[in-house]
């Protein structure tokens, strides 16, 4: 869980919560930075990493979130996947370097897991973004596996689901990172002309150049609670309109309000609410009985 | 002292054999190449450079400007309309710059809003539904990041565009003839063919944000600039765009008939070329060409 030690998000929260971001994590105990409640961290993570005082939702890792979403038994593919490089990109470290560094850190070998399961039964591609592998940023390694899994899903006439955490394009590789947005945008216009359904559920944060592509391109688009969403980030926005942004800007019930989202859903109910909208989209019967839905954290 | 690869070719690809065989874009040695991409910015962004309606006036006979997304409003940073090219009709979107302060204004700088990108499908799906050429004049420095374009779904405008791109059933012909300013201009650059002018740029990141990201020092964007490989001979060498239209002399601010005749020369290839096709070979090429583009990884030992 080596999320866990690390918890400092990325993306730069809104100006009023600046100053309590920090989650303690000294010892067996957790602190909620919403709501100052402290707990067990066992009964957090049981919690699936959601505070059971306030429903803050923080973020979990690529595979727990597999995990989370499918049946016992998935697959993982394309696991081998190494961007080569293509602009030779050095910073305070070489990319490759860093690509090595974080390959260590997270355990994977670019910023997405993808796997071909189960979800209540149904079969589905599943790809899940690792926001710890660079920022969940998107270069030639995240496109390739997003296009193959839409091919398989294409092939074997499933759904594709795509859970997405990212700051965007990749910067270390350039306009190879940017092209990645059209390539798997096309593949989408193929899956939809094939009335594949794909549904897009947007985590905390989802921005840049995923937001501008597959991520809103959802036949559902589903965010998750407060869950940062939007194409510039927040200081971009700041800095060029020089004034503070409105409170809930870009949280996923502000994209929720102004449209471009479905449903918000909680981590709790979310893959109940994917497995029945997707048997609603495939035009399959409900079983019966279909399982109640538990009240909400 | 960081280093910096120059080369402006990767080993593992080869020039595109269509591009023009324009000596002055291939012999550009490492320390030449280096202050030539800064010039390049520095072109791409000029006060005099020719911004879309200088072409569309020069290329085109009779352009009609077609306005409005038929949602919320008509966004001046983009220009939509039918024109005749050669005397066959064509559909042209384009994006577009001011050149003094109040034309700066009225075109938001060439930062378009989500209804600039919903006009230019608009006007992309009239192409498409009449099988007409469809031309796109690519030169913003990007999407207007602002809170009134993230209320009005600026990240949705530029997805739907990037998929609808790929399945529009005309020929798409785009041509970056300034800045190419990351998602902002890729939602108007998804085609058959896709070209950049000799000094135009093409970039994820100004490389201003990209210098204050990995130097902590946006005074240092020149040596961004390089390490992104943001200009039309280095985007060719990596096949993510299909060829490089010439500019005169200095480059195209220096003349803009010319630099209008050039780019003439260059549309009227490539839409004798993509006519005579069938929607459905046109959608299929585009759709091959991105799912194999940008594909730069290897597979590693289990
Ligand atoms: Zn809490």
């Amino acid at each position: 869980m080596s999320w866990f030690s690390r918890p400092k998000s990325k993306v730069k929260p809104l100006p009023e919560e600046q100053s309590e971001r920090v989650v303690r994590t000294e010892g067996l105990w957790f602190k909620c930075d919403e709501c100052n409640e402290i707990l067990w961290k066992k009964v957090f993570e049981e919690n699936l990493s959601v505070c059971p005082k306030c429903g803050h939702h923080y973020q979990i890792s690529a595979r727990q979130r597999v995990d989370l979403l499918l049946d016992e038994g998935w697959v993982e593919q394309d696991t081998n996947l190494v961007s080569n490089d293509p602009l030779h990109f050095t910073d305070s470290k070489t990319y490759k370097s860093r690509l090595r560094m974080m390959q260590e850190k997270t355990g994977i070998r670019d910023a997405v897991i993808c796997a071909s399961g189960k979800m209540h039964g149904q079969p589905v591609e599943l790809c899940s973004m690792e926001l710890q592998f660079i920022g969940g940023s998107m270069g030639s390694v995240v496109g390739e596996k997003l296009a193959r899994a839409a091919e398989r899903a294409l092939k074997g006439g499933h759904p594709l689901v795509v859970v997405s955490a990212s700051g965007g394009a990749r910067m270390q590789e350039g306009m190879v990172s940017l092209m990645q947005l059209a390539k798997i945008s096309s593949m989408l216009a193929t899956l939809d002309d094939a009335r594949i359904p794909f549904i897009s559920i947007l985590t905390n944060p989802t921005t840049g150049g995923v937001t501008a592509s597959f991520a809103m391109l959802g036949d559902l688009n589903i965010g998750e609670p407060k869950a940062l969403i939007g194409f510039a980030g927040p200081r971009v926005i700041e800095q060029t309109i020089r004034q503070k942004l409105p409170e809930g800007f870009q949280r996923a019930e502000f994209l929720l309000e102004h449209g471009f989202l479905d449903a918000v859903v909680t981590r709790h109910e979310l893959k109940r609410y994917v497995a029945r909208s997707l048997r609603r989209l495939l035009n399959k019967p409900a079983p019966a009985p279909e399982p109640a839905a538990p009240a909400t954290a | 002292m960081l280093a910096f690869r120059m080369s402006s070719a990767p080993t593992n690809s080869t020039p595109n054999p269509t591009a023009p065989p324009d000596a002055k874009l291939r012999d550009e040695s490492a320390s030449a190449s280096a202050s030539r991409t800064w010039q390049r910015v520095q072109l791409a962004r000029h006060p005099r450079r020719p911004h879309s309606l200088d072409y569309i006036e020069r290329l085109f006979s009779n352009f009609e400007e077609l306005h409005g997304d038929r949602a919320f409003g008509d966004d001046a940073a983009i220009i939509a309309g039918l024109a005749d090219f050669g005397g066959l009709p064509v559909a042209v979107v384009a994006q577009q710059k001011g050149r003094d302060t109040k034309q700066k204004l009225h075109r938001n700088f060439g930062m378009p809003k989500p209804e600039g990108y919903r006009k230019a499908l608009r006007v992309m799906k009239l192409a498409s539904k009449f099988g007409l050429p469809l031309i796109s004049l690519v030169d913003t420095p990007g999407a207007y990041p602002g809170i009134d374009a993230e209320e009005r779904g600026q990240a949705e405008a530029i997805a739907v565009n990037l998929r609808e791109m790929s399945r529009l059933r005309c020929p798409v012909i785009t041509v970056v003839i300034g800045e190419g300013g990351s998602g902002g201009a890729l939602a108007m650059g998804v085609g058959n063919h896709n070209a950049m002018l000799e000094n135009a740029t093409y970039s994820v990141i100004s490389p201003e944000s990209c210098a204050a990201i990995i130097y902590r020092d946006a005074k240092k964007a020149q040596l961004a600039a390089e390490a992104l490989k943001m200009t039309a001979p280095e985007l060719l060498a990596l096949q993510l765009i299909d060829d490089v239209v010439a500019e005169p002399g200095e480059g195209a601010h220096s003349d803009w008939d010319a630099a209008a005749g050039l780019l003439r020369g260059h549309l009227t290839k490539v839409v004798g070329e993509l006519r005579g096709r069938t929607a459905e070979q046109l959608i299929h090429q585009r759709q091959e060409k991105y799912r194999r583009i940008a594909s730069f990884f290897e597979e590693a030992g289990a």
